[in-house]
């Protein structure tokens, strides 16, 4: 039966840690869904926030990081609890290319892990940069290595592999090889560093923006860049649209509408 | 003047159609978007003096027939606005600034602010169904409509248009009051107030659990408020609510309206139902024998 509201309720049945900070929480239900797309999920009493799903298809599951309210007060809820979800929402990655590098910054490897492993399962060959503050912090190191990727390791501090910037190893790797599609997700400092090796690598890229969402179905305006959406435009763009981006990496919008610098 | 031309209170639009108040219209890029979807002018988002978050999420709910909201009149002040109005007058249409407030002194502020913008006209949210002490709840009496109406007039010196709530038992009331007080239009109608539960969480979805209904839904109702309106004063009409079709703008302005405004049928159709709706009117004035929108105006009453 069509549910007319567009909410799904869905029961917890696992709450795994990833990393000391991250968590993914899996449901009973399927959610067939591109990489890349989102839903939003609301805690009921607490707040609905978007998330992209770090598992699509019949183990249907999110994977978070505790930011705020909504996502501390989910990170305590337990198995039988229940769940509202609406979506899913959006445009993912587009998955083309035979030899692909995905570069994870952070909770950015949430929505990149489902594409890595269709992009493997489709035969490309996948180098992954998988960039954190620590070695704890990698997230899904072992299920990019399981896919059959190729995972270069950075950290802030020097825990594992790399020393430095995601950006540094992925510039690397873009000028000893043969690329053919870049695709990443993260802080956008990060993004606006790699649309700048997209440009002089030719290599083309895919990034997934975040921004404060309110709606999630392209009316309220609150997630607006530029003109385009990033509910219903994005959240994957491709580098044709974020080099006409002027507020990349530069503004965004409040809960209020107010435009603040990002950091 | 074209066929779709149409002018309302000396407001010259190429097409009757506007965007409508809360959709798309918190940055002003997306404001000069809708105008080259086609639209013929844009209200701005509403706002009010100080900055304000709206209500937590769940702020919207999805229905077949429409979407029920409980945005809260979120906006970032009007001082810090004005960018983006500035931004939204770059499209070349008429921009109607939309503004709300707790006291009639203090609409009357918002819109003084908003006029000095250069906006063509300024609209009054009197009707948001979902914000405590606002909207609504200061304009659901002619009294309190007719002194709203007159302390901006005494402040702007552009038009300003009332938009009124449906959500009473004469809507043509608010409306009369609206004219005695001086305004120059009627916005009629804002959302009609709505709820929606979730039967396996047994709670309302939206935080506020109130919300307001529009698309689709609301349609018929929106129809009828105007041919009532058309009635009770002879000031110009906009009629909102559910316009998805040249067909339903068609009813809305043989119920008495100059123009329509859309904002639901954005989510349900895209920002080209702008233009869908012109290439439809500009098929049937010319199937019927009609060759302007005002000789359309109000023929449902004869």
């Amino acid at each position: 039966m069509p549910i007319d509201s567009g909410v799904r309720v869905f029961v917890i049945t696992e709450q795994v840690d990833e990393t000391p900070t991250i968590r993914t929480v899996h449901l009973d239900g399927s959610m067939h869904a591109q990489p890349g797309q989102f839903v939003m999920v609301w805690v009921p009493g607490k707040d609905e926030f978007p998330m992209s799903i770090s598992y699509p298809g019949e183990r249907f599951g999110i994977t978070y990081k505790i930011v705020g309210e909504g996502t501390r007060h989910l990170s305590i809820m337990r198995p039988g609890e229940k769940i509202g979800v609406r979506g899913p929402y959006g445009k993912g990655y587009s998955i083309e290319g035979e030899s692909i590098l995905v570069v994870a910054g952070g909770t950015g490897m949430a929505a990149l892990a489902p594409m890595v492993e269709q992009a493997v399962a489709s035969s490309a060959s996948v180098d992954v940069v998988l960039g954190a503050r620590t070695q704890s912090e990698l997230l899904f190191r072992t299920r990019c290595e399981r896919a059959g990727a190729a995972v270069h390791i950075t950290t802030d501090d020097g825990s594992d592999g790399s020393k430095g910037l995601a950006t540094d190893k992925a510039k690397e790797l873009l000028e000893a090889g043969d690329h053919d599609m870049m695709y990443t997700c993260g802080p956008e400092r990060m993004i606006v560093g790699l649309l700048e090796l997209s440009r002089t690598t030719v290599v083309p890229m895919q990034a997934s923006l975040e921004r404060y969402m309110k709606c999630g179905i392209g009316v309220c305006d609150s997630c607006a860049i530029d003109g385009k959406h990033v509910c219903v435009d994005g959240p994957v763009f491709s580098h044709e649209v974020l080099s006409k981006l002027s507020d990349l990496g530069r503004t965004r919008l409040n809960t209020s509408g107010g435009r603040i610098p990002i950091d | 003047m074209t066929e779709l031309e149409v002018d309302i209170a000396g407001i010259r639009m190429r097409n009757p159609t506007m965007l409508a108040s809360g959709i798309l219209n918190e940055t002003g890029r997306s404001m000069v978007d809708v105008t080259k979807a086609g639209a013929g002018a844009v209200v701005t988002k509403s706002v009010g003096l100080e900055p304000r978050e709206g209500h937590p999420n769940p702020c919207v709910v999805e229905l077949e027939c429409g979407l029920i909201n409980a945005m809260g009149l979120p906006n970032p002040g009007i001082d810090a606005y004005l960018e983006e109005v500035a931004v939204a007058q770059g499209s070349g249409v008429p921009v109607i600034g939309s503004v709300f407030g707790g006291s009639e002194d203090e609409i009357a502020e918002v819109a003084k602010r908003m006029a000095s913008a250069g906006v063509a006209a300024v609209e009054l949210n009197l009707s948001c169904p979902h914000a405590e002490g606002l909207g609504a709840e200061i304009g659901s009496t002619p009294d309190m409509v007719e002194s709203i109406c007159k302390a901006v007039k005494a402040s702007v010196d552009v038009p300003i248009f009332a938009k009124l709530t449906p959500n009473t038992s004469s809507i043509a009331s608010l409306a009369s009051a609206a004219e005695e007080g001086g305004a120059d239009g009627i916005v009629a109608i804002n959302t009609l107030r709505a709820m929606a539960i979730c039967p396996e969480l047994g709670r309302p979805i939206l935080s506020n659990r109130f919300g307001g209904l529009s698309g689709k839904a609301v349609r018929a109702v929106g129809v009828r408020c105007v041919y009532e309106i058309f009635d009770a004063v002879t000031i110009p009409i906009i009629g909102v609510g559910g316009v998805t079709t040249s067909n339903d703008a068609l009813e809305y302005i043989m119920a008495g309206a100059t123009a329509v405004q859309m904002g639901t049928a954005i989510w349900s159709e895209g920002a080209g139902v702008f233009s869908d709706v012109c290439d439809g009117l500009g098929e049937f004035m010319k199937a019927n024998g009609y060759g302007s929108v005002e000789e359309m105006k109000g023929i449902a009453h004869r």
